[in-house]
C-alpha cells in the first residue's frame, strides 16, 4: 500500500475526493487505526462547528444590514430625504400664518427625519440603552419637564432598545427606539408643543418611506414612526396611546 | 446593480462573522463594514465569478485590517484565555461550548481556515483564493488547527471529554 499524503486525508474528511480516491483512503485507514481515529475526530469537529453556527442562518437578518447601500448612494439618499423634508418644512413654516394645523404636520416631519437618521444606526442607535431604562426615563423626563414613560410594547413584539435626547423646533425632544425580532425599528418622538394645551385625534402622515402616527395630548406632541404599513403602525400607536393615558 | 445578489449572501456572511469573532454585535458590525465595502467595490466583481468567495475575501480583508488597526476587543479577550481551557463535560450543549472555546483559542489564521473549510464548506482552492495564501499554507494551517482542536477536546468525540491540564 503506497502511503497517502496528509492533504488527501483532510480531503477525505471534507468530502473532496472522487469515489476511487475515497476507496483508497478507506483502505489506508483500515490499516492505520491511529489515522482513522484522527479523521473521525476531524469529521466530528466539522459536524460540531456546523451545529454551533448553522443556527445563525435561521436568524432574521437585522434590518440595518439589509439597509446597507453603496456609501455614495446612501449619503445622497439620506441627504435627499432630509432636504425634501426641509423643503416641506420651509413651505409649512411659510404657511404657519395661514393655518393653525402647521405645528402637528411639521412635527410629523421632524419625527420622520429623526427616525431616518437614527433607526439605521448599528453601533449607536441610542444614547442610553434599555438596560438602564430607569435612568433613561428619569433623564429625559427632567429635560422635557414632564413625567415620561417608555411604553411597554413587548406584547406586540417590540422591545425597547433605548433612547436619546434630540433638539427640535420647540426645544428638547425625547426619542425612544424599539425593535422587533426581525430588527424592524420604531421610534417614539415626544416634544413639548407651543400654544395652549389641547388634544388631537390620531393623524397619519406618510413621509417618504416612513409612516408616522402623531397626536397632541395636552402640552406634548407624540409621533410614532416606522418603515411599516399604516395598519401595523396604527395597532402600535393605539397601544402607546392607551399606556400613556391609562 | 442588483441588490438581491448580495442580500442573498448576508445570512452566510453573518454565520462566518459570528464564528470568526464570537460576539453577535461585533460580528454584525463586521458584516456591515463588509457590505459597505462590497457595494463600493461592486464594479470590481466579475459577473459569473463566485460572488460568495468574493464577499468572503472582502470580509477577510476588513477583519484583518480592523484587527491590525485597533484590535478587536474580542481578540484581546481571546488572548486572555488560557491556552488549554477545557473542562470535563457531559452532554451536547456543554460540548458545543467547549468547541467554541477551543475555536477561540486558535490563532486567527488557523480559525479562518478551519471555518471556511468546515462551516462554509469551501474547497481548499477557494480558501486559498479567498485568503490569498498558497494552497500549501491552507493545508498546513488546517492540519495544525485540527490537531490542536483534537488535543484540546481530548480526541474522544462523543465520549465525555477528558480534563486536559
Amino acid at each position: 500500500m503506497k502511503p497517502v499524503a496528509e492533504a488527501e486525508l483532510h480531503a477525505y474528511v471534507d468530502g473532496g475526493l472522487s469515489e476511487g480516491a475515497k476507496a483508497e483512503i478507506e483502505a489506508w485507514l483500515r490499516a492505520h487505526p491511529e489515522d482513522a481515529e484522527k479523521m473521525r475526530a476531524y469529521a466530528e469537529q466539522n459536524a460540531l462547528l456546523r451545529s454551533l453556527y448553522d443556527q445563525v442562518l435561521d436568524e432574521p437578518v437585522p434590518a440595518a444590514l439589509l439597509a446597507v447601500h453603496p456609501r455614495g448612494w446612501r449619503r445622497y439618499s439620506a441627504a435627499a430625504v432630509i432636504f425634501a423634508l426641509g423643503l416641506g418644512l420651509g413651505w409649512l413654516v411659510r404657511g404657519e400664518f395661514i393655518t393653525p394645523q402647521v405645528v402637528p404636520v411639521s412635527f410629523a416631519r421632524q419625527a420622520a427625519t429623526a427616525h431616518v437618521v437614527y433607526a439605521p444606526e448599528v453601533r449607536h442607535p441610542v444614547e442610553v440603552a434599555a438596560n438602564d431604562e430607569e435612568h433613561l426615563v428619569g433623564w429625559l423626563s427632567k429635560r422635557l419637564g414632564t413625567t415620561l414613560k417608555a411604553p411597554k410594547l413587548a406584547p406586540l413584539g417590540y422591545e425597547l432598545v433605548g433612547g436619546r435626547l434630540l433638539s427640535g423646533l420647540q426645544g428638547p425632544v425625547a426619542q425612544f427606539m424599539y425593535q422587533d425580532g426581525r430588527g424592524q425599528r420604531l421610534t417614539l418622538y415626544i416634544s413639548k408643543q407651543r400654544g395652549e394645551p389641547r388634544d388631537t385625534a390620531f393623524r397619519f402622515s406618510q413621509e417618504d418611506r416612513v409612516s408616522v402616527f402623531y397626536w397632541v395630548d395636552g402640552d406634548y406632541g407624540y409621533a410614532l414612526s416606522g418603515e411599516v404599513k399604516r395598519d401595523q403602525l396604527l395597532q402600535v400607536a393605539e397601544v402607546v396611546y392607551k399606556q400613556l393615558n391609562p | 446593480m442588483d441588490r438581491r445578489l448580495i442580500i442573498e449572501h448576508i445570512p452566510r456572511l453573518r454565520r462566518y462573522a459570528r464564528a470568526l469573532v464570537g460576539d453577535r454585535y461585533v460580528a454584525d458590525d463586521l458584516v456591515q463594514d463588509t457590505l459597505e465595502r462590497a457595494w463600493n467595490k461592486f464594479y470590481l466583481w466579475r459577473p459569473g465569478s463566485d460572488l460568495r468567495a468574493w464577499l468572503f475575501t472582502i470580509m477577510h480583508n476588513v477583519f484583518v485590517n480592523q484587527a491590525r488597526r485597533r484590535r478587536y476587543e474580542i481578540e484581546q479577550a481571546m488572548d486572555e484565555l488560557p491556552a488549554v481551557a477545557v473542562r470535563a463535560t457531559q452532554g451536547e450543549q456543554l460540548e458545543l461550548e467547549d468547541v467554541d472555546r477551543v475555536l477561540r483559542s486558535l490563532s486567527v489564521d488557523q480559525r479562518e481556515v478551519v471555518l471556511l473549510v468546515a462551516v462554509e464548506q469551501l474547497t481548499y482552492e477557494q480558501v486559498s483564493r479567498t485568503l490569498d495564501i498558497p494552497i500549501g499554507t491552507v493545508m498546513s494551517r488546517l492540519s495544525r488547527a485540527r490537531e490542536r482542536m483534537r488535543q484540546l477536546l481530548g480526541g474522544h468525540g462523543v465520549m465525555p471529554l477528558k480534563v486536559v491540564k
